[in-house]
C-alpha cells in the first residue's frame, strides 16, 4: 500500500528487526555499524540551532499561480519555533533545572547546557531539548537523584514535524514525578536520515512498548531496546503510518452523484 | 487351547496397562490404557516446549488480544503479548480533520469509556487554545465521566466473570451497565461514541428532567450495587481464582508504568482526580479507595468501591449544577448560529431560519467557516492526563498552528498496563492468566488505537 510512497531518504525497514541499521542512510558511514550505540563526536560540538517545530506559511487556501487579486495570496507566515525560556522560569521549573545541573556536576557527568540546549516552558509545562547522547545520562540522573525523582515514565513517543522543518522527527519523553507531583517532557530532536535515539528501558522498563510503537509509526530507532519490532502494524509491514510523507490512504466515495475524495485529498485551510 | 497357553506363558510384559508408542508417519501415536501417566508424561515432555497460542479471537482474552504462552505442564512460563488487531490509525486520521472533528474519532478509542478520551482530547486542545470552560460545563463533563467509570468497571466486572465462569456475574454486569447506557442516551444522545463533549465545553445543555434521571439512576445503582458484594465478594470459587492471582507490587507497577486500580491495589493511593485535580474535582468530596494485596482480588473490590464513590461525586454533580452556558462565549470557537431541528426533525427550523436571515446573517458565515475550516489553534504542545478507569490517561497534542491538529497522541492506560501482563502470569497457571488479564481491564480499541 505505501510501498512506493516512503520517503527517498529512508530504505525499506522490512521486518523491523531489531535494531537494524534502518534509520542510516547508506551513505552515512559513521552509523554503517548495526546497533551502533555511539554517536559521532562531530554533533555533540555542533551549536545548538532554534528549534522548529512548525512550518513556513504562504498564501491561504492553498491559492497558487492562480489570478487572485483579493491579497490573501500574498500573506507569509514564518514557521514557528518555541522561544527557549528565560530565568526565572516560574514555580518549581527554577528548582528542577537547578537541581539537575547541580547533580550534573556533581556526578561529573555533563553540563546541563550541553545536554538541555533548549529549555521552553509554554502552558504551564516545561519541556528540555535534550542532546540525544545524554538523554539515558539524564533520565537516570532525574528518576533517582533524592530532589528529581522523576520515577515514573508516562510514556514515549514521536512527532513528525514534516519535511520543511530542520530535524523534523522528535521522540517526546513525558516524565512525572509522584513524590514531587511534576511533570516534565523531554524531547529529542532527530534528523529523519539519522532518526536513531538511545533507548530508555533500561532507565524506564514501561518505555518498552512505547519505543516499539514510536519505531513503528516513525521509524525511529532506538539504540539498546531489547527488541526492537513492530507492535500496532504487522510485522511484514513497509513504511512508517504516522511519517507526515505516509499518506493516509482512502479512495473517493460517491455521495448523492458528487464524488467526494479521500480526506486527505480535499481542500484544506490549515 | 495349548496355543493359547503358550502366548500367555511367552508374555513378557509384566504390567498389561503399560503405554505402548509406535512410530507412524504423522509422529508418534501413543496407546494409553490407564494407570500409566507418569510415564506417559516422562517420555513425552523433557526439555519440550509447548507454546500455546490464545487469541486473538477467542472469548477470555478481553477483545482481540492474543497471548503466545510458553507452558511447563500447566504452568506458565513465559509470556508474550501480540497486540495492534484493533489498529484503526485514530491518531494519524485525526491529522486530517478540524480539531473539533478530532473528538468523534477519539472517542473511538477506549469504547467502553469514550467520555474519558473525549474529555482528555478537548482539555488538552482547550490548553493549547489558552480558554477555560464554564463551569456549568466543566460540572456536566464530570458527572458523565463519572457515570461513564461505573459503566466501564461494570464491564470489567461482567467481563471478568464470564471469562472466570461467574455467568451470573456476567449477566447482572451488563444488565446495570444497561442502565448506565439508557443514561448516557438520555443525556447525549448515543450510548457509546457520544462525542458529546467538544473543545469549549460541551456540545449541547442538558434535556428537560436531566436531574431527576440522574437521580433515578442513582438509586437504582445503590440498590444493585450491593449485590456484586451478596453475589461474589464472599464467593468461595471467585475467591479461589482471584486471591493472590495477578501480583504485582509497587515497585513493578511504577517500573512497568502501570496506574489506575492496579496500581492503587498496590497500595499508592495514587487517583489524578485528587493529586491533580482537573475540572473543579477538589470540590468534590469522594474517596479513593486502596489495598494493599495487590492481586486481583484486590483490584476486584477497588472496582466495586470506585462505583460507589462515583456515585457519590455524581450526586454532588447534580447538586453543583447551575444555570449557565455549556460552551465558551468565544464565537471564533463555539459555533455561533444556535441550530435547533426543526419539527420534522430534518432541517433547520423556522425560527432558526427566521433568525438568521432577518437579523444575523454573519452568524451563519461564521459558522460555515468554523465547520468547514474549523478554528486555528495557537502553535505548541500539550499534555493533559485525567483519570480513566484504567488509569492516566493522556492525550498530548501539537499545534503547528492550524486548523488540523499536527499529531495526536494518547497515551493509553491499556497500552500500558498490559506490559505488565507477562510479570503477573509467568510462574502461574494457565487458568490464572485469564484472572490476572482480567484484573488489568485491557479494552482493545484504547490500546491499539
Amino acid at each position: 500500500m505505501a510501498d512506493d510512497e516512503k520517503q527517498p531518504g529512508v530504505p525499506p525497514t522490512g521486518t523491523g528487526g531489531a535494531s537494524g541499521p534502518t534509520g542510516a542512510t547508506p551513505g552515512s558511514s559513521e552509523h554503517s555499524e548495526p546497533g551502533a550505540v555511539a554517536f559521532s563526536p562531530v554533533e555533540q560540538h555542533r551549536p545548538h540551532a532554534p528549534t522548529v517545530t512548525g512550518r513556513h506559511r504562504e498564501g491561504m487556501f492553498g491559492i497558487h499561480g492562480s489570478g487572485d487579486t483579493s491579497g490573501f495570496g500574498g500573506l507569509r507566515l514564518p514557521a514557528y519555533a518555541p522561544a527557549p525560556a528565560e530565568r526565572p522560569y516560574g514555580g518549581w521549573f527554577d528548582e528542577v533545572v537547578d537541581e539537575t545541573a547541580a547533580a550534573l556536576e556533581e556526578g561529573g557527568l555533563v553540563a546541563f547546557d550541553e545536554a538541555v540546549p533548549q529549555v521552553t516552558v509554554d502552558r504551564g509545562e516545561m519541556t528540555w531539548y535534550v542532546a540525544r547522547d545524554h538523554l539515558p545520562t539524564l533520565a537516570t540522573l532525574l528518576r533517582d537523584d533524592a530532589a528529581l525523582r522523576f520515577e515514573f515514565c508516562s510514556g514515549v513517543s514521536g512527532v513528525d514535524y514534516g519535511e520543511d522543518v530542520p530535524q523534523q522527527l522528535h521522540v517526546v519523553v513525558q516524565l512525572l514525578s509522584m513524590t514531587y507531583r511534576r511533570r516534565l517532557r523531554l524531547e529529542v530532536c532527530l534528523d529523519v536520515e539519522d532518526a536513531r535515539c538511545p533507548s530508555l528501558v533500561p532507565v524506564y522498563p514501561t518505555a518498552d512498548w512505547h519505543e516499539r510503537e514510536t519505531w513503528d509509526m516513525f521509524g525511529i530507532v532506538f539504540d539498546g531496546h531489547p527488541s526492537l519490532t513492530r507492535i500496532l502494524m504487522p510485522d511484514d509491514w513497509n513504511g512508517h503510518p504516522q511519517r507526515k510523507s505516509y499518506p493516509l490512504g482512502g479512495i473517493p466515495v460517491e455521495y448523492k452523484g458528487a464524488e467526494i475524495p479521500p480526506p486527505d485529498q480535499r481542500r484544506a485551510y490549515t | 487351547m495349548t496355543d493359547l497357553d503358550d502366548s500367555v506363558t511367552d508374555h513378557t510384559v509384566t504390567d498389561p496397562y503399560a503405554a505402548s508408542s509406535r512410530e507412524t508417519t504423522e509422529g508418534t501415536v501413543y496407546t494409553v490404557t490407564g494407570g500409566d501417566w507418569d510415564e506417559l508424561v516422562d517420555e513425552s515432555t523433557g526439555d519440550e516446549r509447548i507454546v500455546i497460542n490464545m487469541g486473538p479471537q477467542h472469548p477470555s482474552t478481553h477483545g482481540v488480544l492474543r497471548l503466545v504462552l510458553e507452558i511447563s505442564g500447566e504452568t506458565v512460563t513465559d509470556v508474550r503479548l501480540v497486540i495492534g488487531y484493533l489498529h484503526t490509525g485514530i491518531e494519524k486520521n485525526c491529522e486530517y480533520r478540524t480539531w473539533t472533528q478530532g473528538v468523534t474519532f477519539v472517542t473511538r478509542c477506549d469504547y467502553l469509556a469514550p467520555l474519558f478520551t473525549e474529555t482528555a482530547y478537548c482539555m488538552s486542545v482547550e490548553r493549547l487554545l489558552g480558554i477555560e470552560v464554564p463551569t456549568r460545563a466543566q460540572v456536566i463533563r464530570v458527572m458523565l465521566m463519572e457515570i461513564n467509570r461505573i459503566g466501564s468497571h461494570l464491564v470489567a466486572l461482567a467481563t471478568g466473570g464470564m471469562e472466570l465462569g461467574a455467568l451470573t456475574g456476567m449477566t447482572n454486569g451488563f444488565r446495570e451497565r444497561e442502565e448506565v447506557l439508557h443514561l448516557l442516551e438520555f443525556l447525549t444522545g448515543l450510548r457509546m461514541n457520544h462525542a458529546f463533549i467538544r473543545p469549549g465545553g460541551v456540545v449541547q445543555d442538558l434535556p428537560d428532567g436531566a436531574e431527576k434521571r440522574i437521580l433515578e439512576f442513582c438509586d437504582v445503582m445503590d440498590s444493585r450495587l450491593p449485590g456484586f458484594h451478596q453475589l461474589l465478594t464472599g464467593n468461595a470459587i471467585w475467591q479461589q481464582r482471584l486471591v493472590g492471582i495477578g501480583y504485582l507490587p509497587l515497585d513493578g507497577c511504577l517500573s512497568l508504568g502501570v496506574t489506575g486500580p492496579i496500581l492503587r491495589s498496590a497500595g499508592l493511593a495514587w487517583d489524578l482526580r485528587k493529586v491533580d485535580p482537573y475540572l473543579g474535582y477538589e470540590q468534590y468530596d469522594f474517596e479513593v479507595p486502596t489495598d494493599t494485596a495487590a492481586d486481583s482480588f484486590a483490584r476486584y473490590k477497588l472496582r466495586v468501591e470506585e462505583m460507589h464513590q462515583s456515585l457519590r461525586i455524581v450526586r454532588q454533580c447534580v447538586e453543583a449544577l447551575e444555570p449557565g452556558p455549556v460552551m465558551v462565549q468565544d464565537a471564533k470557537i463555539a459555533w455561533p448560529a444556535k441550530l435547533s431541528v426543526g419539527a420534522d426533525g430534518m432541517g433547520n427550523s423556522l425560527e432558526h431560519v427566521r433568525q438568521i436571515m432577518g437579523q444575523s446573517m454573519e452568524s451563519l458565515i461564521h459558522h460555515f467557516k468554523l465547520v468547514t475550516e474549523g478554528f486555528k489553534v495557537p502553535p505548541g504542545q500539550a499534555y493533559v492526563p485525567i483519570e480513566s478507569p484504567r488509569g492516566e490517561l493522556g492525550a498530548h497534542l501539537v499545534s503547528d498552528g492550524g486548523t488540523r491538529p499536527l499529531r495526536v497522541h494518547l497515551r493509553e492506560p491499556s497500552f500500558v498496563n498490559l506490559q505488565a501482563a507477562p510479570a503477573m502470569c509467568e510462574g502461574g497457571m494457565v487458568s490464572d492468566v485469564i484472572a490476572a488479564l482480567a484484573s488489568l481491564d485491557p479494552v482493545m480499541g484504547g490500546c491499539d488505537r
